[in-house]
């Protein structure tokens, strides 16, 4: 038994706990021990690297073991630190940003491993493609990040030519990898760094707000694979399961979400939602009137309501609205009113990011239904209240081929009784489609912040 | 500051008002002084109280009428006529197309006339459409009238003393006030069957609760305007024969068909004498005449076999507290168009072809009848050459050879891929096709144990998975010990913000987990 076969025990036993860890989390009742395992396993792998690092440290121990402690505590006073302060409505760039750490990572590591191991073809292609994959990661998490969190325009990039730049710029590190591999040195690695890089920025620049979502998940997906990668290069069977797993997983989640967008995978990562399709949109057509309806009114149709579904969307996020929501839905539910909740898988900017706003507010999650659970009971409802939600109930999805979310589906809240729209103006959504519901007769617009009229709404009931 | 006035109704029996306190409210809101009558809403249950608590001033008939803006529900008699100021806006229910001595007094006195019966029946003039109100509440009332005159309980029971069996309805004509009458009978448990010539609205009867009976030839397409129109020889005879057989069957018979204004005979004698004694005929378009040959309008009938006929006129007007209300927000909703700028100046646009449609005098000049809107407020009418089924059939055939011809390619490129895939790795070195090895199956742990993935728990997945790969820190770990200072740089570096994404990962999945909870 010597050190090694130990720590490769250990790999074994934290690749299966990652693997119980991601079973775990898809489902409510087991999250928690998912996420315990994924903790216990990633402590075991981390005990079995030290070990081996230190025993195979080039340098005085003592150094080494300095460093490693140092580092390790960097990223639990910042990595604690950012995971206490973030607002639930600021995860999407969260997640986003942490997702540029890996790729980072991986970047660092594979130039790393070409300057201390013995260059075989193999191995040259391997470090070649790690570092390939943590690049694009790395500026297209960075680039998710900017856009998430408002500090540049989340609306796509239109360069010219954009898919001949993409193209391009793959060809370009193909042929580079061709020179890297046959006459080893720093310059062709270095030269395709610089075009991953410029590449994942231009791929997630040119990908507008609303395909968001798939495109934090993809990046997920990216960081997995940009892990396996370095796995391969470093001949470490943990690093290539969890890549994979990660990256598998990934490329599953956007997958889902593109299907819940009728959105075919290619399309949202060679370009944005906007694109030549939005331009089709903009031409005018009379929709009509639209109602508006006060606080006081909406309160009173609550009031007399029986059945009443609440459909969320990014806006309730912005206006920080679940508070008041939930108050709204327990003060509801003691009258004997049926409340539930309709969340889109494509709601917010993050999948699964209404459900966790709802959860931060308290509100249990067996009402929280998800769009296919709940689009059948639209006719026996009251009252539909939309708060902050545009694109993911537009009939225009169903009714108008021509439009440009044609064919996605989408809540149909329209046939309800009545039909509640909390917006801040009659703007359009982030697909820059009109939206024939607000038009409808059974629909009433409540205008101004989510937040404030909902708590109106909550004095008033 | 422009004033609207709210006289009292004066043809006898009119218990509605245009305008309630809530109403009141909100067209002051649009910048309007309310002047109401006093006593306008008395017959309603609105007094004059509650008109002034809603900031409307109470005056006599002469000021009402007086007003710069006049919404009455009934039209205006002659005196009411020269009561009112030349450039006034008259509102109010005016028949035009029945009335030519009244187009031809305002036209005369000079007034803007806006009839509310001649609201275009396109779907966004629906919030001001008063005949869909009235209707409405006509509907829920037949049944309500119905059931006090019929010696039974609508729903059946089950008791100790014996079982009843539940009320036969059948109505006829799925408008406005058809789907209302199937929905309050429905609800007070009768059995349910409704006809309609227009096979569209099957949809709607059944969505209401109630069977729609279907009789191929008798029923027509869609019209245009969204009206039911005349029917053809063979149709009504189909027709009649449904009738016959319905009404025979059933217990109440509630009866709503208006074709522009008249009442179709639909039930004759003959089939009224075939229908049971303690049936109830409720004729909700005595109106028009009535549907039934034995309707007197505003009367009760009984005839020698003992079915009742009830001819009723004023069905809205039974329930007046709700149709005023109702027809109030009606009002508010015209003069929000009247008045985009939310001023109190009322500004009558003619492009606007709901407006254009209610116009029937201006300025002395008579606007009736507008040109017809050719917007339907049914479902688009089928293409006229609807395909045939050889053609169907043909597309379908094509679309299925599509999608063989996708799949066959598709198999192939797996194939190729596969072979591909295979001949690399068989010149790949020994330790790399272990490490291909365990990638390949980890990528297909990974897919299948996040396939059925809780959709709700997507966003910590996706912190928990961003922790996880967070493991590129063991190769940063190993590398520290490297004697080369760029490499041990370079490495503490990645590692740092690999260890960052773990305890931030984990920690931030963590609290997003504890949160969820069940109802407890």
């Amino acid at each position: 038994m010597s050190l090694t076969s130990v720590a490769q025990a250990l790999y074994l036993v934290a690749a299966v706990l990652f693997i119980l860890s991601l079973a775990g989390l898809s489902r409510q009742e087991t999250a928690r021990r998912g996420n315990l395992s994924g903790m216990v396993g990633m402590g075991l792998a981390l005990a079995a690297t030290v070990a081996l690092s230190l025993d195979g440290s080039e340098r005085q121990v003592a150094v080494t073991a300095t460093l490693i402690a140092a580092v390790l505590l960097v990223g639990l006073v910042v990595g604690t630190w950012q995971a206490r302060r973030v607002e639930m409505t600021q995860m999407p760039e969260l997640i986003a940003i942490l997702h540029s750490f890996v790729g980072l990572a991986a970047v660092l590591v594979g130039f790393n491993s070409y300057l201390t191991e013995p260059a075989d073809p193999v191995h040259l292609i391997e470090v070649f493609l790690g570092v390939l994959i943590g690049a694009v990661t790395f500026t297209g998490s960075v680039v998710a990040y900017l856009k998430l969190s408002a500090r540049i325009a989340s609306a796509p990039l239109m360069l010219p030519r954009r898919n001949t730049l993409n193209l391009v710029a793959l060809v370009a590190s193909a042929g580079l990898g061709v020179w890297f591999v046959a006459a080893p040195s720093i310059v062709p690695l270095l030269l395709m760094t610089v075009v991953a890089l410029a590449l994942g920025w231009h791929l997630v620049a040119s990908i507008g707000g609303g395909d968001m979502p798939v495109v934090v998940s993809m990046l997920n997906s990216y960081s997995g694979w940009a892990a396996a990668a370095a796995g391969f290069m470093l001949s470490n069977d943990l690093l290539i399961v969890t890549g994979a797993l990660v990256g598998s997983s990934g490329a599953i989640l956007s997958y889902i979400m593109c299907k819940a967008m009728n959105r075919s995978f290619i399309s949202v990562i060679l370009g944005g939602f906007g694109a030549e399709e939005g331009t089709v949109a903009a031409v005018d057509r009379d929709y009509g009137e639209h109602r508006e309806m006060s606080a006081q009114d909406v309160a009173d149709l609550l009031r007399d309501a029986k059945r009443v579904v609440i459909t969320p969307g990014y806006g309730m996020a912005v206006a920080k609205a679940q508070y008041p929501v939930a108050e709204l839905v327990a003060k509801l539910r003691a009258r004997g009113v049926e409340v539930r909740f309709g969340v889109h898988p494509v709601a917010g900017r993050l999948p699964g990011h209404m459900n966790v706003l709802l959860a931060e507010a308290k509100v249990p999650y067996d009402i929280v239904l998800e769009m296919d659970e709940i689009n059948a009971d639209f006719g026996d409802t009251d009252v539909v209240l939309v708060i902050g939600a545009n694109d993911t109930v537009n009939p225009a999805a169903l009714d108008d081929p021509g439009s440009p979310i044609a064919g996605m589906p989408v809540l149909e809240v329209w046939h309800a009784k009545q039909v509640v729209v909390f917006k801040r103006s009659m703007a359009t959504g982030y697909a820059g489609v009109q939206n024939p519901l607000f038009f409808r007769d059974n629909t009433a617009m409540l205008f101004g912040d989510a937040k404030e009229q909902t708590e109106k709404i909550v004095h008033a009931v | 500051m422009t004033t609207i006035g709210v006289p009292r109704e004066t043809r006898p029996g009119e218990r509605l008002v245009a305008a309630t306190p809530k109403t009141v409210a909100q067209l002051r809101a649009l910048g309007y002084d309310v002047l109401v009558e006093h006593g306008a809403g008395a017959a309603a249950t609105f007094d004059d109280a509650a008109y002034e608590a809603a900031g409307a001033t109470i005056v006599d008939a002469a000021e009402a009428w007086g007003a710069d803006v006049v919404t009455a529900v009934g039209a205006p008699d002659t005196a009411q006529v020269a009561a009112l100021r030349p450039d006034a806006v008259l509102v109010a229910m005016l028949n035009p197309g029945g009335r030519a001595d009244l187009v031809d007094a305002l036209t005369a006195r000079g007034v803007t006339a806006l009839s509310l019966d001649a609201v275009p029946r396109i779907s966004r003039a629906q919030s001001l459409d008063v005949l869909s109100t009235l209707s409405n509440v006509a509907g829920y009332r037949a049944v309500v009238e119905a059931a006090q005159e019929y010696g039974g309980m609508f729903a059946g029971q089950v008791t100790a003393a014996g079982k009843t069996p539940p009320a036969k309805v059948f109505v006829i004509g799925a408008g406005v006030a058809g789907l209302a009458a199937i929905g309050a009978a429905d609800s007070l448990g009768a059995q349910v069957r409704a006809f309609d010539v227009r096979p569209e609205v099957g949809e709607q009867i059944e969505s209401m609760g109630a069977t729609f009976v279907r009789a191929e030839s008798a029923q027509q397409q869609v019209s245009a305007d969204g009206y039911a129109s005349a029917l053809t020889q063979d149709q009504e005879a189909a027709t009649a024969a449904v009738y016959a057989a319905e009404t025979a069957a059933a217990d109440v018979v509630i009866t709503t068909a208006l074709v522009r204004g008249t009442a179709p005979r639909t039930i004759t004698a003959a089939m009224v004498a075939g229908m049971r004694a303690g049936s109830v005929i409720v004729d909700l378009a005595a109106s028009g005449g009535g549907n039934c040959e034995l309707t007197v309008p505003g009367e009760r009938v009984v005839t020698d076999n003992g079915v009742v006929i009830l001819g009723w006129t004023d069905l809205a007007g039974r329930l007046p507290q709700h149709t005023s209300q109702l027809f109030g927000t009606n009002v508010v909703h015209l003069l929000q168009l009247l008045t985009p700028g939310k001023d109190g100046v009322p500004t009558l646009d003619l492009d606007d072809p709901v407006q254009r449609g209610m116009t029937v005098t201006r300025d002395g000049e008579v606007l009736w009848p507008p040109p017809p809107v050719a917007v339907s407020a049914a479902m688009p009418p089928p293409a006229d050459a609807a395909p045939s089924l050889e053609e169907i059939a043909a597309a379908e055939a094509a679309a299925h050879a599509l999608a063989e011809r996708r799949k066959q390619r598709r198999t192939v490129t797996f194939a190729l891929a596969a072979v591909l895939v295979a001949l690399a790795i068989s010149f790949a070195p020994a330790a790399f096709l272990g490490h291909f090895t365990v990638f390949v199956l980890a990528v297909f742990v990974g897919y299948y144990v996040i396939s059925n993935v809780s959709h709700s728990l997507h966003t910590p997945l996706m912190a928990q998975t961003n922790a996880i790969s967070g493991i590129i820190l063991v190769g940063a770990l190993l590398q520290i010990g490297s004697d080369d200072w760029l490499v041990t740089v370079l490495a503490c570096v990645a590692a740092a913000v690999a260890s960052i994404n773990i305890f931030g990962g984990f920690l931030v999945a963590n609290r997003m987990i504890r949160m969820f909870r069940k109802d407890a």
